[in-house]
């Protein structure tokens, strides 16, 4: 039938007849269709940035020759032996995950209250502003707000002052490992409280009355149905929140202090000063791993479907 | 419902946060109008005189240009095969359906010096000499997924009877792209498509990897920050990226209500 009307509309012979036969020919197979759009965004993922990262773990395996500073295509796991033996690697590697994790709990410990509000207390028109009002700052210049806080927590600062008003003692935040918290967990918090908030929201009125209704105090419907599905959300926000401080290298040039290397700063120290790339890809392997592992976990907690 | 107490308790919290969020940006705009060439707090006094020398810098201009080319063609590219992977996934089931959606939003998921040295590494190897293009490519990889997200999320609220009733009436595939397809998802083409600028027209970690000796304007900012080299002009020029990267989020958001980067379908 499909066939007969096709060739009818063929007899036409024009251009549209034939647009229209293709389109025919296109809905009746849908998984040529359904090939021709996937394909190019497919390929392209895949010829650039699937072979990116095979070439960032092909070229850790390299090494560079101290003297000719050419790089020496042959297999080695010299790269990852130093990094393996390097103490001061270590600290480096440790300090960027237990930063990155404590940026992931404050996070999440503001957000919380924060999105409860929006989803559950909020009218519509306050919860539209308030979700503008999260959204904003996430789309503003990163560096913008990076370097607001370097000029907040200076010595003659923003905060300083306060504190003077206050009539408490100055704190020498800047340059420090506190600052690099502080400013991470500003930076990233609006990543944390959206979906948060998304998972809140998705939650039933009724499960809550449910909850009182069979004589739970506010205090254990909280435990016991809010934050177990709450708890998706609260990954999905950690993916981001810890994943970004992980890969980061600016805050820690700018607010960081001399002993607060990221593995990122190691990473592009080695790349743009010391010209050695293969050790750059090997300990740029480091975040992959740590990601990898971590978002095995959230994808058990279910929180792809809440990314 | 929750009591009094909880109420108020979370009413201040929200207070709170907003003050926490918001502060430092109000911060760096009061301080491109400060008066001194010092950048401490208070400021002595109100001035525009930073703004002329800022705007006229060339260094600056330059850095800007290449940011709006570099943005401009990392959008185009990320609006082709962003909306039309949001096709393919969202018309046909088909086995990797979840394997495409993670794909795309890999290069976001994953910290930005991997994507960064991965593409270094990948230019490197091809013996590809750092340029214009090197940096759309960095960047189109972490802005197709907003633009993925934006259509997706559109094309799921539309129902599928609509396009069915336009074949039915006699529409063939593309007159039922043009009249009905496409106006149900422009809105939200053109709200990833701003986002997707503005992410380009921010970004700074893959950029530092892919941009070889030229300078984007983050690129700029940055390094005038960490050598401390004239911060009036750069108060200024923060000052005005902000002020023009909220007019199209602001937009973006109007269009869709969607958050770009983040899944918050209502």
């Amino acid at each position: 039938m499909a066939e007969r009307l096709d060739r009818a509309q063929g007899l036409g012979g024009n251009r549209a007849g034939a647009r229209r036969r293709l389109g025919g020919a296109l809905w009746r197979r849908p998984r040529l269709k359904g090939a021709s759009l996937l394909s190019p965004p497919v390929l392209a993922f895949v010829l650039v940035y699937v072979a990116a990262l095979v070439a960032l773990f092909v070229s850790s395996l390299w090494t560079v020759d101290s003297f000719t500073g050419l790089t020496i295509h042959s297999w080695t796991l010299d790269n990852f032996r130093e990094l393996w033996h390097g103490a001061a690697y270590h600290t480096v590697a440790v300090r960027t995950i237990l930063i990155a994790a404590a940026v992931t709990v404050t996070d999440a410990i503001i957000a919380f209250p924060f999105a409860y509000f929006m989803a559950r207390l909020a009218g519509p028109r306050l919860r539209a502003v308030l979700f503008v009002l999260v959204l904003l700052p996430l789309w503003a210049s990163y560096l913008a707000r990076v370097y607001a806080w370097q000029l907040i927590l200076n010595s003659d600062g923003l905060l300083n002052w306060s504190l003077g008003k206050l009539g408490l003692p100055a704190a020498n935040l800047a340059y420090t490992n506190t600052a690099m918290w502080i400013v991470f967990s500003y930076i990233w918090l609006p990543f944390m409280i959206l979906p948060v908030y998304a998972a809140l929201e998705r939650i039933p009125h009724s499960y809550i009355e449910a909850s009182r209704d069979l004589g739970a105090k506010s205090g254990r419907t909280l435990r016991s149905v809010i934050l177990p599905l709450a708890l998706p959300g609260i990954v999905a926000g950690s993916i981001f929140t810890f994943s970004l401080t992980l890969g980061d290298y600016i805050t820690p040039v700018l607010v960081g202090g001399t002993s607060s290397q990221f593995i990122g700063n190691v990473v592009y120290d080695s790349v743009n000063g010391a010209g050695n790339l293969p050790f750059g890809a090997a300990f740029a392997v480091v975040p992959v791993l740590v990601m990898g592992a971590y978002l095995l976990v959230a994808r058990r907690l279910g929180a792809f479907e809440a990314l | 419902m929750e009591s009094r107490n909880t109420r108020i308790a979370l009413s201040v919290w929200v207070a709170v946060v907003l003050a926490f969020l918001y502060i430092p940006i109000l911060l760096i705009c009061l301080y491109a109008f400060n008066r001194s060439n010092v950048e401490s707090w208070p400021i002595p006094g109100l001035t525009t005189k930073w703004f002329s020398p800022a705007i006229h810098d060339p260094d600056m201009q330059q850095a800007l240009w290449l940011s709006l080319k570099a943005g401009a063609l990392s959008t185009a590219v990320a609006l082709v095969l962003g909306s039309a992977a949001a096709f393919g996934v969202h018309r046909f089931r088909f086995f990797g359906r979840e394997a495409v959606s993670f794909l795309l939003v890999l290069p976001i998921a994953l910290p930005g010096i991997i994507t960064g040295m991965a593409l270094n590494s990948y230019f490197t190897f091809w013996k590809i000499n750092f340029g214009l293009w090197t940096i759309v490519i960095g960047h189109a990889t972490f802005c197709v997924v907003v633009v993925y997200n934006n259509v997706i999320a559109r094309l799921r609220r539309v129902p599928g009877s609509l396009t069915e009733a336009s074949m039915d009436l006699g529409a063939d595939g593309w007159q039922t792209f043009r009249h009905v397809t496409f106006p149900t998802i422009s809105t939200a083409l053109i709200s990833g498509g701003l986002l997707a600028f503005a992410l380009s027209f921010d970004e700074v970690i893959v950029t530092t990897f892919t941009a070889g000796a030229q300078n984007t304007l983050p690129i700029w900012i940055f390094g005038q920050i960490r050598l401390g080299q004239s911060l009036p002009q750069v108060n200024v020029v923060v000052f005005l990226i902000l002020a023009v990267t909220i007019v199209p989020v602001a937009l973006a958001q109007r269009l869709t209500r969607e958050s770009g980067i983040l899944r918050t379908e209502e």
